[in-house]
Protein backbone atom coordinates (compact mmCIF):
# COMPACT_ATOMS: atom_id res chain seq x y z
CA UNK A 1 0.00 0.00 0.00
CA UNK A 2 1.37 3.42 -0.99
CA UNK A 3 1.79 5.84 1.87
CA UNK A 4 1.55 9.61 1.45
CA UNK A 5 2.30 12.33 3.96
CA UNK A 6 -0.92 14.24 3.24
CA UNK A 7 -3.89 13.16 1.15
CA UNK A 8 -6.50 15.84 0.41
CA UNK A 9 -9.97 14.77 -0.71
CA UNK A 10 -11.30 17.29 -3.24
CA UNK A 11 -9.56 19.72 -5.62
CA UNK A 12 -12.00 22.59 -5.22
CA UNK A 13 -10.99 25.89 -3.63
CA UNK A 14 -10.50 24.29 -0.20
CA UNK A 15 -8.43 21.34 -1.38
CA UNK A 16 -6.20 23.50 -3.58
CA UNK A 17 -5.51 26.10 -0.89
CA UNK A 18 -4.82 23.35 1.68
CA UNK A 19 -2.40 21.62 -0.70
CA UNK A 20 -0.54 24.86 -1.42
CA UNK A 21 -0.21 25.67 2.29
CA UNK A 22 0.98 22.14 3.13
CA UNK A 23 3.63 22.32 0.41
CA UNK A 24 4.71 25.77 1.50
CA UNK A 25 5.00 24.47 5.06
CA UNK A 26 7.62 22.02 3.79
CA UNK A 27 5.70 18.78 3.33
CA UNK A 28 6.56 17.53 -0.13
CA UNK A 29 4.46 14.39 -0.39
CA UNK A 30 0.99 15.85 -0.93
CA UNK A 31 -1.67 14.16 -3.05
CA UNK A 32 -5.01 15.72 -3.99
CA UNK A 33 -7.78 13.35 -5.13
CA UNK A 34 -10.60 14.76 -7.30
CA UNK A 35 -13.60 12.88 -8.68
CA UNK A 36 -14.21 15.31 -11.55
CA UNK A 37 -12.10 15.25 -14.71
CA UNK A 38 -10.92 18.83 -14.04
CA UNK A 39 -9.75 20.52 -10.84
CA UNK A 40 -11.43 23.66 -9.46
CA UNK A 41 -14.63 22.18 -8.04
CA UNK A 42 -17.76 24.31 -8.10
CA UNK A 43 -15.75 27.40 -9.18
CA UNK A 44 -15.75 26.06 -12.75
CA UNK A 45 -19.47 26.69 -13.12
CA UNK A 46 -19.52 29.93 -11.09
CA UNK A 47 -18.79 32.19 -14.04
CA UNK A 48 -20.13 35.33 -12.33
CA UNK A 49 -17.67 37.83 -10.89
CA UNK A 50 -17.09 38.80 -7.27
CA UNK A 51 -14.56 36.17 -6.21
CA UNK A 52 -11.24 37.14 -4.66
CA UNK A 53 -12.01 40.66 -3.50
CA UNK A 54 -10.41 39.93 -0.13
CA UNK A 55 -7.57 37.75 -1.42
CA UNK A 56 -6.54 39.52 -4.63
CA UNK A 57 -8.31 42.90 -4.36
CA UNK A 58 -9.98 42.08 -7.67
CA UNK A 59 -13.39 40.83 -8.70
CA UNK A 60 -12.58 37.60 -10.46
CA UNK A 61 -14.91 35.02 -11.95
CA UNK A 62 -14.92 31.54 -10.41
CA UNK A 63 -12.72 29.95 -13.10
CA UNK A 64 -10.26 32.85 -12.85
CA UNK A 65 -10.08 32.48 -9.06
CA UNK A 66 -9.48 28.73 -9.40
CA UNK A 67 -6.80 29.35 -12.05
CA UNK A 68 -4.77 31.51 -9.63
CA UNK A 69 -4.64 28.64 -7.14
CA UNK A 70 -4.06 26.00 -9.81
CA UNK A 71 -1.13 27.90 -11.17
CA UNK A 72 0.43 28.20 -7.69
CA UNK A 73 -0.23 24.50 -7.06
CA UNK A 74 1.47 23.74 -10.37
CA UNK A 75 4.54 25.80 -9.45
CA UNK A 76 4.82 23.87 -6.20
CA UNK A 77 4.38 20.51 -7.93
CA UNK A 78 1.19 19.50 -6.12
CA UNK A 79 0.05 16.10 -7.43
CA UNK A 80 -3.64 16.04 -8.37
CA UNK A 81 -5.23 12.71 -9.30
CA UNK A 82 -8.33 13.47 -11.41
CA UNK A 83 -11.38 11.31 -12.24
CA UNK A 84 -10.70 9.40 -9.05
CA UNK A 85 -13.36 8.73 -6.47
CA UNK A 86 -12.68 8.09 -2.81
CA UNK A 87 -14.99 5.25 -1.80
CA UNK A 88 -14.12 5.14 1.86
CA UNK A 89 -11.84 6.50 4.53
CA UNK A 90 -10.99 4.69 7.75
CA UNK A 91 -10.13 6.20 11.09
CA UNK A 92 -6.62 4.79 10.55
CA UNK A 93 -6.43 7.09 7.48
CA UNK A 94 -6.58 4.35 4.87
CA UNK A 95 -8.41 5.46 1.74
CA UNK A 96 -10.07 3.15 -0.77
CA UNK A 97 -10.17 4.91 -4.12
CA UNK A 98 -11.28 3.95 -7.60
CA UNK A 99 -10.65 5.22 -11.11
CA UNK A 100 -11.05 3.90 -14.64
CA UNK A 101 -7.32 3.90 -15.19
CA UNK A 102 -6.13 2.23 -12.03
CA UNK A 103 -9.13 0.34 -10.71
CA UNK A 104 -9.72 0.03 -6.97
CA UNK A 105 -6.71 0.64 -4.75
CA UNK A 106 -5.88 1.53 -1.18
CA UNK A 107 -3.66 4.36 0.00
CA UNK A 108 -2.43 5.25 3.45
CA UNK A 109 -2.00 8.84 4.60
CA UNK A 110 -0.17 10.25 7.60
CA UNK A 111 -2.71 13.07 7.54
CA UNK A 112 -5.96 13.51 5.63
CA UNK A 113 -7.64 16.81 4.81
CA UNK A 114 -11.37 16.58 4.11
CA UNK A 115 -12.28 19.11 1.38
CA UNK A 116 -15.29 17.49 -0.29
CA UNK A 117 -17.51 20.56 -0.22
CA UNK A 118 -21.27 20.45 0.01
CA UNK A 119 -24.28 19.53 -2.06
CA UNK A 120 -27.65 21.10 -2.61
CA UNK A 121 -30.71 20.18 -0.60
CA UNK A 122 -32.93 18.29 -3.06
CA UNK A 123 -36.66 18.41 -3.77
CA UNK A 124 -37.14 15.22 -1.78
CA UNK A 125 -36.12 17.04 1.39
CA UNK A 126 -38.94 19.59 0.97
CA UNK A 127 -42.00 17.34 0.70
CA UNK A 128 -43.64 19.42 -2.03
CA UNK A 129 -46.72 17.51 -3.16
CA UNK A 130 -47.53 16.89 -6.82
CA UNK A 131 -46.16 14.95 -9.73
CA UNK A 132 -42.52 14.53 -10.66
CA UNK A 133 -42.42 16.08 -14.12
CA UNK A 134 -39.29 17.13 -16.02
CA UNK A 135 -38.30 20.75 -15.50
CA UNK A 136 -37.44 20.73 -11.80
CA UNK A 137 -33.75 21.32 -11.10
CA UNK A 138 -31.58 22.37 -8.24
CA UNK A 139 -30.17 25.83 -9.00
CA UNK A 140 -26.66 24.41 -9.15
CA UNK A 141 -27.65 21.79 -11.70
CA UNK A 142 -29.18 24.50 -13.88
CA UNK A 143 -25.98 26.51 -13.43
CA UNK A 144 -23.92 23.59 -14.67
CA UNK A 145 -26.23 23.02 -17.64
CA UNK A 146 -26.11 26.68 -18.73
CA UNK A 147 -22.51 27.58 -17.96
CA UNK A 148 -20.61 24.39 -18.76
CA UNK A 149 -22.82 22.35 -21.04
CA UNK A 150 -24.45 25.17 -23.01
CA UNK A 151 -28.10 24.21 -22.44
CA UNK A 152 -30.93 26.46 -21.28
CA UNK A 153 -33.16 24.26 -19.11
CA UNK A 154 -36.36 26.26 -19.69
CA UNK A 155 -38.08 29.51 -20.68
CA UNK A 156 -40.63 30.36 -17.98
CA UNK A 157 -38.96 30.02 -14.63
CA UNK A 158 -39.96 30.10 -10.97
CA UNK A 159 -37.20 29.92 -8.37
CA UNK A 160 -37.90 28.59 -4.89
CA UNK A 161 -35.45 29.77 -2.27
CA UNK A 162 -33.37 32.92 -2.30
CA UNK A 163 -30.00 31.34 -1.65
CA UNK A 164 -27.12 32.86 -3.58
CA UNK A 165 -27.09 30.23 -6.33
CA UNK A 166 -30.81 30.83 -6.95
CA UNK A 167 -30.28 34.59 -7.19
CA UNK A 168 -27.29 34.17 -9.51
CA UNK A 169 -29.32 31.82 -11.71
CA UNK A 170 -32.27 34.25 -11.82
CA UNK A 171 -29.95 36.73 -13.55
CA UNK A 172 -28.19 34.12 -15.66
CA UNK A 173 -31.43 32.66 -17.03
CA UNK A 174 -32.72 36.18 -17.73
CA UNK A 175 -29.56 37.09 -19.66
CA UNK A 176 -29.97 33.94 -21.75
CA UNK A 177 -33.50 34.91 -22.72
CA UNK A 178 -35.63 33.07 -20.16
CA UNK A 179 -38.38 34.84 -18.23
CA UNK A 180 -37.93 34.51 -14.48
CA UNK A 181 -41.38 35.10 -13.02
CA UNK A 182 -40.35 35.33 -9.39
CA UNK A 183 -38.15 34.12 -6.58
CA UNK A 184 -40.20 32.74 -3.68
CA UNK A 185 -38.64 32.60 -0.22
CA UNK A 186 -40.22 30.77 2.72
CA UNK A 187 -38.57 33.02 5.29
CA UNK A 188 -39.41 36.69 5.84
CA UNK A 189 -35.86 37.59 4.72
CA UNK A 190 -33.44 36.35 2.08
CA UNK A 191 -30.54 34.09 2.94
CA UNK A 192 -28.59 35.46 -0.03
CA UNK A 193 -25.97 38.17 -0.09
CA UNK A 194 -27.25 41.73 -0.37
CA UNK A 195 -25.21 42.36 -3.49
CA UNK A 196 -26.87 39.41 -5.23
CA UNK A 197 -30.35 40.66 -4.41
CA UNK A 198 -29.45 44.04 -5.90
CA UNK A 199 -27.45 42.84 -8.90
CA UNK A 200 -29.47 39.78 -9.82
CA UNK A 201 -33.08 40.69 -8.93
CA UNK A 202 -33.46 44.48 -8.67
CA UNK A 203 -31.45 45.09 -11.85
CA UNK A 204 -33.85 42.91 -13.86
CA UNK A 205 -37.10 43.71 -12.07
CA UNK A 206 -37.50 40.13 -10.79
CA UNK A 207 -39.89 40.08 -7.81
CA UNK A 208 -38.68 38.53 -4.54
CA UNK A 209 -41.73 37.13 -2.74
CA UNK A 210 -40.79 36.77 0.92
CA UNK A 211 -42.85 34.46 3.17
CA UNK A 212 -43.99 32.47 0.12
CA UNK A 213 -43.52 28.85 -0.85
CA UNK A 214 -44.51 26.32 -3.50
CA UNK A 215 -47.41 24.17 -2.29
CA UNK A 216 -48.22 22.24 -5.46
CA UNK A 217 -46.52 21.14 -8.66
CA UNK A 218 -48.56 20.73 -11.85
CA UNK A 219 -47.85 18.74 -15.02
CA UNK A 220 -47.18 15.07 -15.59
CA UNK A 221 -44.48 14.83 -18.27
CA UNK A 222 -43.22 18.40 -18.21
CA UNK A 223 -43.78 20.99 -15.53
CA UNK A 224 -46.78 23.18 -16.40
CA UNK A 225 -47.02 25.38 -13.35
CA UNK A 226 -46.70 25.69 -9.61
CA UNK A 227 -49.04 26.88 -6.90
CA UNK A 228 -47.50 29.50 -4.66
CA UNK A 229 -48.91 30.38 -1.27
CA UNK A 230 -48.09 32.90 1.38
CA UNK A 231 -46.89 31.46 4.70
CA UNK A 232 -47.62 32.76 8.17
CA UNK A 233 -45.27 33.27 11.08
CA UNK A 234 -45.48 29.51 11.68
CA UNK A 235 -44.18 29.01 8.09
CA UNK A 236 -47.38 27.15 7.22
CA UNK A 237 -49.32 28.10 4.05
CA UNK A 238 -52.09 30.64 4.64
CA UNK A 239 -55.38 29.12 3.30
CA UNK A 240 -56.85 31.19 0.50
CA UNK A 241 -53.52 32.79 -0.49
CA UNK A 242 -52.77 30.19 -3.20
CA UNK A 243 -51.89 31.49 -6.65
CA UNK A 244 -51.26 29.46 -9.80
CA UNK A 245 -48.14 30.45 -11.76
CA UNK A 246 -47.63 28.84 -15.16
CA UNK A 247 -43.99 27.85 -15.76
CA UNK A 248 -41.92 25.15 -17.44
CA UNK A 249 -39.01 25.26 -15.01
CA UNK A 250 -38.69 25.29 -11.24
CA UNK A 251 -35.26 25.88 -9.73
CA UNK A 252 -34.62 24.99 -6.10
CA UNK A 253 -32.14 27.04 -4.11
CA UNK A 254 -33.06 25.84 -0.66
CA UNK A 255 -29.83 25.29 1.19
CA UNK A 256 -26.52 23.50 1.07
CA UNK A 257 -25.50 20.47 3.08
CA UNK A 258 -21.87 19.55 3.82
CA UNK A 259 -21.07 16.25 2.15
CA UNK A 260 -19.78 14.10 5.00
CA UNK A 261 -20.46 10.46 4.11
CA UNK A 262 -16.72 9.75 3.99
CA UNK A 263 -16.14 11.55 7.27
CA UNK A 264 -18.81 9.53 9.02
CA UNK A 265 -17.23 6.31 7.76
CA UNK A 266 -14.04 7.38 9.51
CA UNK A 267 -15.98 7.98 12.75
CA UNK A 268 -15.52 11.74 12.51
CA UNK A 269 -17.96 13.46 14.87
CA UNK A 270 -20.26 15.98 13.22
CA UNK A 271 -21.70 19.20 14.60
CA UNK A 272 -25.51 19.01 14.50
CA UNK A 273 -25.87 22.65 13.46
CA UNK A 274 -23.21 22.96 10.75
CA UNK A 275 -23.55 19.42 9.44
CA UNK A 276 -19.75 19.39 9.26
CA UNK A 277 -17.09 17.92 11.54
CA UNK A 278 -16.52 19.43 14.99
CA UNK A 279 -12.93 20.69 14.93
CA UNK A 280 -10.32 22.28 17.15
CA UNK A 281 -8.19 25.38 16.48
CA UNK A 282 -6.07 23.36 14.00
CA UNK A 283 -9.25 22.36 12.12
CA UNK A 284 -8.53 18.80 13.23
CA UNK A 285 -11.49 16.50 13.84
CA UNK A 286 -11.91 14.11 16.77
CA UNK A 287 -9.95 11.55 14.72
CA UNK A 288 -6.24 12.40 15.06
CA UNK A 289 -4.68 13.37 11.74
CA UNK A 290 -7.98 14.01 9.95
CA UNK A 291 -8.52 17.71 9.23
CA UNK A 292 -11.41 19.50 7.51
CA UNK A 293 -11.86 22.79 5.65
CA UNK A 294 -14.17 24.59 3.24
CA UNK A 295 -17.83 23.79 2.72
CA UNK A 296 -17.50 20.25 4.06
CA UNK A 297 -16.71 21.85 7.41
CA UNK A 298 -19.40 24.54 7.30
CA UNK A 299 -21.10 26.29 4.40
CA UNK A 300 -19.27 29.54 3.66
CA UNK A 301 -20.53 32.76 2.12
CA UNK A 302 -17.30 33.77 0.35
CA UNK A 303 -14.66 31.60 -1.29
CA UNK A 304 -11.97 33.92 0.06
CA UNK A 305 -12.72 32.67 3.56
CA UNK A 306 -12.64 29.08 2.30
CA UNK A 307 -9.13 29.61 0.95
CA UNK A 308 -8.00 31.28 4.17
CA UNK A 309 -9.44 28.50 6.33
CA UNK A 310 -8.07 25.76 4.06
CA UNK A 311 -4.58 27.23 4.27
CA UNK A 312 -4.82 26.89 8.05
CA UNK A 313 -5.84 23.24 7.68
CA UNK A 314 -2.95 22.62 5.28
CA UNK A 315 -0.45 24.18 7.65
CA UNK A 316 -1.85 22.28 10.62
CA UNK A 317 -1.74 18.97 8.75
CA UNK A 318 1.89 19.68 7.82
CA UNK A 319 2.72 20.28 11.47
CA UNK A 320 0.94 17.05 12.43
CA UNK A 321 2.95 15.06 9.87
CA UNK A 322 6.20 16.49 11.21
CA UNK A 323 5.16 15.54 14.75
CA UNK A 324 5.04 19.17 15.81
CA UNK A 325 1.56 19.23 17.28
CA UNK A 326 1.95 20.17 20.91
CA UNK A 327 0.71 17.68 23.47
CA UNK A 328 -1.77 19.73 25.36
CA UNK A 329 -4.33 18.83 27.92
CA UNK A 330 -6.40 21.97 28.30
CA UNK A 331 -9.31 22.27 25.89
CA UNK A 332 -11.52 25.38 25.84
CA UNK A 333 -15.06 24.94 24.56
CA UNK A 334 -16.55 27.55 22.19
CA UNK A 335 -20.33 27.95 22.04
CA UNK A 336 -22.83 30.16 20.26
CA UNK A 337 -25.92 31.29 22.13
CA UNK A 338 -28.77 33.81 21.82
CA UNK A 339 -28.64 34.39 18.09
CA UNK A 340 -25.23 32.89 17.37
CA UNK A 341 -26.02 29.49 15.84
CA UNK A 342 -22.65 27.78 16.04
CA UNK A 343 -18.92 28.38 16.06
CA UNK A 344 -16.09 26.93 13.97
CA UNK A 345 -13.84 25.81 15.53
CA UNK A 346 -15.87 24.25 18.33
CA UNK A 347 -12.87 23.92 20.67
CA UNK A 348 -9.43 25.51 21.05
CA UNK A 349 -6.33 24.26 22.81
CA UNK A 350 -4.50 27.35 24.02
CA UNK A 351 -1.14 25.57 23.72
CA UNK A 352 -1.71 24.94 20.02
CA UNK A 353 -3.50 28.11 18.92
CA UNK A 354 -0.54 30.45 18.50
CA UNK A 355 -1.27 34.10 19.27
CA UNK A 356 -4.86 33.96 18.07
CA UNK A 357 -7.42 32.02 16.09
CA UNK A 358 -10.24 33.25 13.83
CA UNK A 359 -13.62 31.98 15.00
CA UNK A 360 -16.37 32.00 12.36
CA UNK A 361 -20.12 31.69 12.88
CA UNK A 362 -23.52 32.68 11.58
CA UNK A 363 -26.40 34.44 13.28
CA UNK A 364 -29.95 33.05 13.41
CA UNK A 365 -31.86 36.14 12.22
CA UNK A 366 -31.15 39.52 10.66
CA UNK A 367 -30.08 41.92 13.42
CA UNK A 368 -29.78 45.68 13.02
CA UNK A 369 -27.70 47.77 15.42
CA UNK A 370 -27.29 44.90 17.89
CA UNK A 371 -24.13 43.96 19.75
CA UNK A 372 -21.93 40.97 19.16
CA UNK A 373 -20.46 39.87 22.47
CA UNK A 374 -17.84 37.41 23.59
CA UNK A 375 -17.75 35.99 27.12
CA UNK A 376 -14.87 34.02 28.62
CA UNK A 377 -16.05 32.00 31.65
CA UNK A 378 -18.96 34.40 32.12
CA UNK A 379 -16.85 37.57 31.87
CA UNK A 380 -17.56 39.78 28.86
CA UNK A 381 -14.33 40.45 26.96
CA UNK A 382 -15.78 42.01 23.82
CA UNK A 383 -18.92 43.96 23.01
CA UNK A 384 -19.12 45.39 19.51
CA UNK A 385 -22.02 47.21 17.91
CA UNK A 386 -22.78 45.84 14.43
CA UNK A 387 -24.86 47.93 12.00
CA UNK A 388 -26.11 44.70 10.42
CA UNK A 389 -25.72 40.97 10.92
CA UNK A 390 -27.52 38.60 8.55
CA UNK A 391 -27.88 34.80 8.45
CA UNK A 392 -26.57 34.73 4.88
CA UNK A 393 -23.25 36.25 5.84
CA UNK A 394 -20.59 34.77 8.10
CA UNK A 395 -19.33 36.70 11.07
CA UNK A 396 -15.89 36.31 12.54
CA UNK A 397 -14.06 37.04 15.77
CA UNK A 398 -10.33 36.92 16.42
CA UNK A 399 -9.90 35.11 19.73
CA UNK A 400 -6.49 35.72 21.30
CA UNK A 401 -4.65 33.31 23.56
CA UNK A 402 -4.15 36.19 25.94
CA UNK A 403 -7.95 36.52 26.36
CA UNK A 404 -8.12 32.90 27.45
CA UNK A 405 -5.57 33.36 30.25
CA UNK A 406 -4.35 30.31 32.14
CA UNK A 407 -7.61 28.78 33.21
CA UNK A 408 -10.47 29.58 30.79
CA UNK A 409 -12.93 26.72 30.30
CA UNK A 410 -15.59 28.14 28.02
CA UNK A 411 -16.03 30.94 25.48
CA UNK A 412 -19.55 32.02 24.54
CA UNK A 413 -20.55 34.22 21.60
CA UNK A 414 -23.96 35.88 21.58
CA UNK A 415 -26.04 38.71 20.16
CA UNK A 416 -27.09 41.30 22.74
CA UNK A 417 -29.58 44.15 22.68
CA UNK A 418 -27.23 46.53 24.43
CA UNK B 1 -31.28 58.42 -3.90
CA UNK B 2 -31.09 55.28 -1.75
CA UNK B 3 -28.68 52.58 -2.91
CA UNK B 4 -27.40 49.26 -1.66
CA UNK B 5 -23.68 49.07 -2.28
CA UNK B 6 -22.63 45.99 -4.19
CA UNK B 7 -18.88 46.49 -4.11
CA UNK B 8 -18.53 43.93 -1.32
CA UNK B 9 -20.79 41.61 0.70
CA UNK B 10 -21.30 44.26 3.39
CA UNK B 11 -24.13 45.71 1.30
CA UNK B 12 -23.95 49.17 2.90
CA UNK B 13 -27.12 51.25 2.64
CA UNK B 14 -25.93 54.44 0.95
CA UNK B 15 -27.74 57.75 0.63
CA UNK B 16 -26.77 59.96 -2.29
CA UNK B 17 -27.79 63.62 -2.51
CA UNK B 18 -28.16 64.81 -6.08
CA UNK B 19 -28.52 68.35 -7.33
CA UNK B 20 -29.23 68.90 -11.03
CA UNK B 21 -27.93 65.39 -11.75
CA UNK B 22 -24.68 65.99 -9.91
CA UNK B 23 -23.68 64.23 -6.69
CA UNK B 24 -23.40 66.65 -3.75
CA UNK B 25 -23.01 64.14 -0.91
CA UNK B 26 -22.65 60.44 -0.19
CA UNK B 27 -23.39 59.01 3.26
CA UNK B 28 -23.69 55.54 4.76
CA UNK B 29 -20.71 54.00 2.98
CA UNK B 30 -17.99 52.43 5.11
CA UNK B 31 -15.16 52.50 2.59
CA UNK B 32 -13.91 54.62 -0.32
CA UNK B 33 -15.03 51.96 -2.80
CA UNK B 34 -18.57 52.53 -1.55
CA UNK B 35 -18.40 56.26 -2.25
CA UNK B 36 -16.99 55.59 -5.69
CA UNK B 37 -19.76 53.05 -6.38
CA UNK B 38 -22.50 55.36 -5.16
CA UNK B 39 -21.28 58.24 -7.32
CA UNK B 40 -21.15 56.15 -10.46
CA UNK B 41 -24.37 54.26 -9.66
CA UNK B 42 -26.26 57.51 -9.15
CA UNK B 43 -24.96 59.10 -12.35
CA UNK B 44 -23.77 56.42 -14.79
CA UNK B 45 -24.42 52.87 -13.49
CA UNK B 46 -22.18 50.12 -14.91
CA UNK B 47 -22.06 46.33 -14.59
CA UNK B 48 -19.70 43.50 -15.43
CA UNK B 49 -21.57 41.20 -17.79
CA UNK B 50 -20.51 37.57 -17.36
CA UNK B 51 -21.80 34.95 -19.75
CA UNK B 52 -20.64 32.19 -22.07
CA UNK B 53 -19.95 32.08 -25.80
CA UNK B 54 -20.23 29.13 -28.13
CA UNK B 55 -16.91 27.40 -28.70
CA UNK B 56 -15.92 25.06 -31.51
CA UNK B 57 -13.47 22.20 -31.06
CA UNK B 58 -13.22 22.52 -27.29
CA UNK B 59 -13.62 19.97 -24.51
CA UNK B 60 -16.81 21.85 -23.64
CA UNK B 61 -19.31 23.56 -25.99
CA UNK B 62 -19.08 26.99 -24.29
CA UNK B 63 -16.48 29.16 -22.60
CA UNK B 64 -16.97 31.78 -19.86
CA UNK B 65 -16.50 35.45 -20.76
CA UNK B 66 -16.70 38.85 -19.09
CA UNK B 67 -16.74 42.49 -20.12
CA UNK B 68 -13.61 44.54 -19.37
CA UNK B 69 -14.11 47.22 -18.25
CA UNK B 70 -17.72 47.26 -17.00
CA UNK B 71 -20.44 48.29 -19.44
CA UNK B 72 -23.32 50.76 -18.95
CA UNK B 73 -26.22 49.06 -17.18
CA UNK B 74 -28.65 49.94 -19.96
CA UNK B 75 -26.40 48.19 -22.51
CA UNK B 76 -26.49 44.77 -20.80
CA UNK B 77 -28.97 43.24 -23.26
CA UNK B 78 -27.18 44.75 -26.28
CA UNK B 79 -23.99 43.12 -25.01
CA UNK B 80 -25.85 39.81 -24.58
CA UNK B 81 -27.11 39.96 -28.19
CA UNK B 82 -23.52 40.37 -29.34
CA UNK B 83 -22.35 37.57 -27.01
CA UNK B 84 -24.96 35.20 -28.45
CA UNK B 85 -23.88 35.97 -32.01
CA UNK B 86 -20.25 35.21 -31.26
CA UNK B 87 -18.47 31.91 -31.86
CA UNK B 88 -14.86 31.13 -30.95
CA UNK B 89 -12.50 28.24 -31.60
CA UNK B 90 -10.69 26.35 -28.84
CA UNK B 91 -8.17 26.53 -27.34
CA UNK B 92 -9.05 29.67 -25.39
CA UNK B 93 -6.98 31.07 -22.52
CA UNK B 94 -8.04 33.33 -19.64
CA UNK B 95 -7.52 36.93 -20.73
CA UNK B 96 -7.88 36.29 -24.49
CA UNK B 97 -9.80 39.17 -26.06
CA UNK B 98 -12.67 37.54 -27.96
CA UNK B 99 -14.39 40.70 -29.15
CA UNK B 100 -13.27 44.32 -29.04
CA UNK B 101 -15.68 47.21 -28.42
CA UNK B 102 -18.58 44.85 -27.82
CA UNK B 103 -21.96 46.31 -28.81
CA UNK B 104 -20.25 49.68 -29.20
CA UNK B 105 -19.66 50.02 -25.47
CA UNK B 106 -15.90 50.52 -25.76
CA UNK B 107 -15.41 47.44 -23.56
CA UNK B 108 -13.81 44.20 -24.65
CA UNK B 109 -15.23 40.73 -24.20
CA UNK B 110 -12.51 38.69 -22.52
CA UNK B 111 -12.25 34.96 -21.85
CA UNK B 112 -12.76 34.25 -18.14
CA UNK B 113 -11.90 30.56 -18.27
CA UNK B 114 -9.50 28.29 -20.10
CA UNK B 115 -10.90 25.93 -22.68
CA UNK B 116 -8.65 23.22 -24.06
CA UNK B 117 -9.04 21.92 -27.58
CA UNK B 118 -10.63 18.51 -27.80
Amino acid sequence: MNTYDIVIIGAGPAGLAAAIAAKEAGVDDVLVIERDSVPGGILNQCIHNGFGLHTFREELTGPEYAARFLSRAGELGVAIRLSTMVLSLSNERVLTVTSRERGVEQLRARAVILAMGCRERPRGALNIPGYRPAGIYSAGTAQRLVNLEGFLPGREVVILGSGDIGLIMARRMTLEGAHVRCVAELLPYSGGLKRNIVQCLHDYGIPLLLSHTVVDIHGRERLEGVTLAEVGADRKPVPGSEKYIPCDTLLLSVGLLPENELSEGAEVMLDRVTGGPAVNESLETNVPGIFACGNVLHVHDLVDYVSEEAARAGKAAARFVRGGTPKSTRVVKLTGRDGVRYTVPQTVRPAAMGESVVVRFRVANPYYGKYLSCYVDGKRISHRKKPIMAPGEMESFTLTREALGESAQEVVFCVEEE
Amino acid sequence: MELTCIRCPMGCAIHVELENGAVVSVTGNTCPRGAEYAKSEATAPVRTVTSTVRALGGVRPVVAVKTVPDVPKDKIFDVMDAVRALEVTAPVRIGDILCTNIAGTGSNLVAAADLDAE
